[in-house]
């Protein structure tokens, strides 16, 4: 995969398979990124885990907190890393000691390391890095030009609601 | 696989307007409502802190503005755009988001003149100072540049018509200093220039120009070309320290490389209010739909008219960077090849009688204090905008008594020829 560049149908793909993602290094700040990326994801019906040893046993946003990735009983389609570059490296190695693997590890806007991704696709692992769920969401869905950012979409399709209320989009628009 | 991009004029009929969501409709349809539903309680606590998309009060956000921000967005290849009510409202809120007490901006002396007066006057109140810089002499800008000093101005295609600014050179001092360089690209707008391609880190915009081309809506455009890093820098408060208003969330660092033209909004848009209705965003929008059109054939017009000024026996100098002989020609070619736009100046051997006579002679130019229009427009800056000016002034201003300023229209290049031949014969 080149990690400059990502085809939008590959994040597209990965956000319409995954449904359980552990965050690493989950906040209970509501102004901290990592805490609004959880409440947006939750929102869309994705499964968020909590991973901080600092909040383990507690709970946020109504989802128990754990302290590490091997404490989540259970399997996770997808690990989002909200550390910085230096830390991705251990915190992936950990990730792939999970059994079953995870499909697809993710490093949130502004982490990148590029010798823990090799080793994730070395064994099949998907990758994103230096990407953010929440504005990967919002550009494929349409929802992040309301805030009139460049989604760098074109699409004479419509839109699709994604059913609950009205101020929310579905990744589902025809391609 | 990558995705490939699309070309100026599919992005300047298509960015930012898919089919409406709730109706399907395919033309962007006028969401004339002051304020949007909330799904529920946590859908508007979300909303209100900046953790979801949507839309609240059109004061903040509006679906018919966010398609026209979009628009511009791609056309100039930034991350994020805004709208706003006009160009001036575009400018203080760059500098509002920028700037405290005490701190100083450097600004090219060649601007729009109402542009001057608010760098001059009104942001003397907030304390904002301006030290103004030779567009001619990049070295003048960064002999200007003082520790306090957070960000520099200028125009791509320069009032009073026909000077084309050495962004690359500007843009090396800025980076050098590590300040953001802002460029008014409402002259030229993208279709000619691109400014973030030559180092340029906000775009600012009258949209009332030629975005919109029709002289019929006032509206302003910020676009944040995301290179400039604020997350960490001290010296831009707005967008690097966390900020009361929203529960100390840091907006450089939440938003990342489009997190200039957020704070624009948030803090900018929603507290001073200068917002864009939506209706001038719609009817921004269907002009912007023809912008590659019409500036091909504004620029086409306006070498056309200066070429045969140039050869007036009553003309005594043209000053278009079109021309092959123009001090700013090596320039255009570097900048703007497609052509140098639609605004210049040419003086008159006859002087301010001339000038005078001219605007009343002529039948199809409209003598009126705008450009950027479908129809051809005249300006005599000494005997109208200009006029308080002492003699010396005007002159340093570039509007000596002699001076013309045209925009050239989209009209037939030998009506506007025509036209002026019988306005030149009669004065």
């Amino acid at each position: 995969m080149n990690h400059d560049n990502y085809p939008n149908d590959y994040i597209r793909g990965i956000l319409q398979s995954v449904k359980t993602i552990a965050l690493v290094g989950a906040s209970q700040n509501p102004a901290r990124p990592s805490w609004i990326v959880m409440k947006y994801l939750l929102d869309r019906g994705y499964d968020v885990i909590p991973i901080n040893p600092g909040l383990a046993g507690g709970e946020l946003l109504g989802k128990k907190v754990y302290a590490k990735l091997s404490d989540v009983p259970g399997p996770v389609d997808m690990v989002e890393i909200f550390r910085n570059s230096e830390a991705a490296g251990p915190i992936t190695d950990e990730a792939l000691t999970l059994d079953p693997l995870p499909k697809v590890l993710w490093m949130q806007l502004s982490v990148r390391n590029d010798e823990a991704a090799g080793r994730a696709e070395a064994k099949g692992v998907q990758v994103v890095m230096d990407r953010c769920p929440k504005i990967e969401f919002g550009r494929l869905s349409g929802e992040i030009s309301w805030q009139g950012v460049n989604s760098r979409m074109l699409s004479a399709k419509k839109p699709v609601l994604a059913g609950k209320g009205f101020q929310k989009l579905s990744l589902n628009r025809p391609k | 696989m990558t995705d490939r991009l699309p070309g100026f004029n599919t992005l300047a009929v298509h960015a930012g307007a898919a089919p409406d969501a709730a109706t399907g409709a395919r033309a962007t349809p006028i969401y004339q409502t002051t304020s949007f539903v909330f799904d529920d309680v946590d859908h508007a606590a979300s909303l209100f802190g900046l953790q979801a998309f949507g839309n609240i009060y059109s004061r903040i956000g509006n679906p018919t503005c966010a398609v026209l921000e979009e628009r511009v967005a791609a056309l100039e290849g930034g991350t994020a755009a805004l709208a706003v009510a006009s160009g001036h409202a575009a400018e203080f809120l760059v500098f509002h988001t920028l700037l405290q007490p005490g701190d100083e901006f450097v600004a090219a002396r060649k601007l729009y003149g109402g542009s001057i007066n608010q760098f001059n006057h009104a942001y003397k109140n907030f304390g904002w100072n301006v030290v103004w810089a030779d567009s001619d002499d990049p070295s003048s800008f960064e002999a200007a540049i003082t520790p306090k000093t957070k960000a520099i101005f200028v125009e791509s295609i320069a009032n009073p018509g026909g000077v084309i600014v050495d962004l690359q050179a500007i843009s090396a001092i800025a980076k050098k200093h590590r300040i953001p360089l802002i460029v008014d690209n409402t002259m030229a707008t993208p279709y000619l220039i691109r400014p973030f391609e030559h180092g340029a880190d906000i775009i600012v915009h009258s949209a009332t120009k030629f975005l919109g081309g029709h002289g019929n809506s006032i509206g302003g455009l910020i676009v944040d070309g995301g290179s400039f890093s604020f997350a960490g820098d001290d010296r831009y408060p707005m967008l690097s320290k966390p900020r009361p208003e929203y529960g100390g969330m840091v907006l450089g660092e939440t938003f990342g490389n489009f997190g200039f033209a957020i704070a624009c909004r948030v803090l900018g848009l929603r507290d001073l209010g200068p917002a864009l209705s939506p209706f001038n965003a719609f009817m921004l929008l269907t002009g912007i739909e023809t912008l590659p059109l019409r500036m091909q054939r504004h620029s086409d017009n306006a070498l056309a008219v200066a070429e045969h000024l140039s050869n007036h026996s009553k003309v005594s100098w043209v000053s278009y960077p079109g021309l092959r002989n123009d001090r700013y020609h090596n320039l255009a070619k570097q900048y703007c090849p497609k052509g140098a736009g639609a605004v210049f100046t040419f003086g008159l051997k006859g002087g301010y009688e001339a000038g005078v006579k001219l605007v009343s002679n002529l039948k199809l130019f409209s003598h009126l204090a705008n450009i950027g229009d479908t129809r051809s427009l005249i300006i005599h800056p000494a005997s109208t905008t200009h006029r308080q000016l002492t003699d010396e002034q005007k002159v340093q201003a570039g509007a000596g008594p002699e001076v013309v300023r045209l925009s050239i229209g989209i009209e037939d290049t030998e009506d506007l020829i025509d036209d002026l031949n019988q306005a030149l014969d009669a004065a």
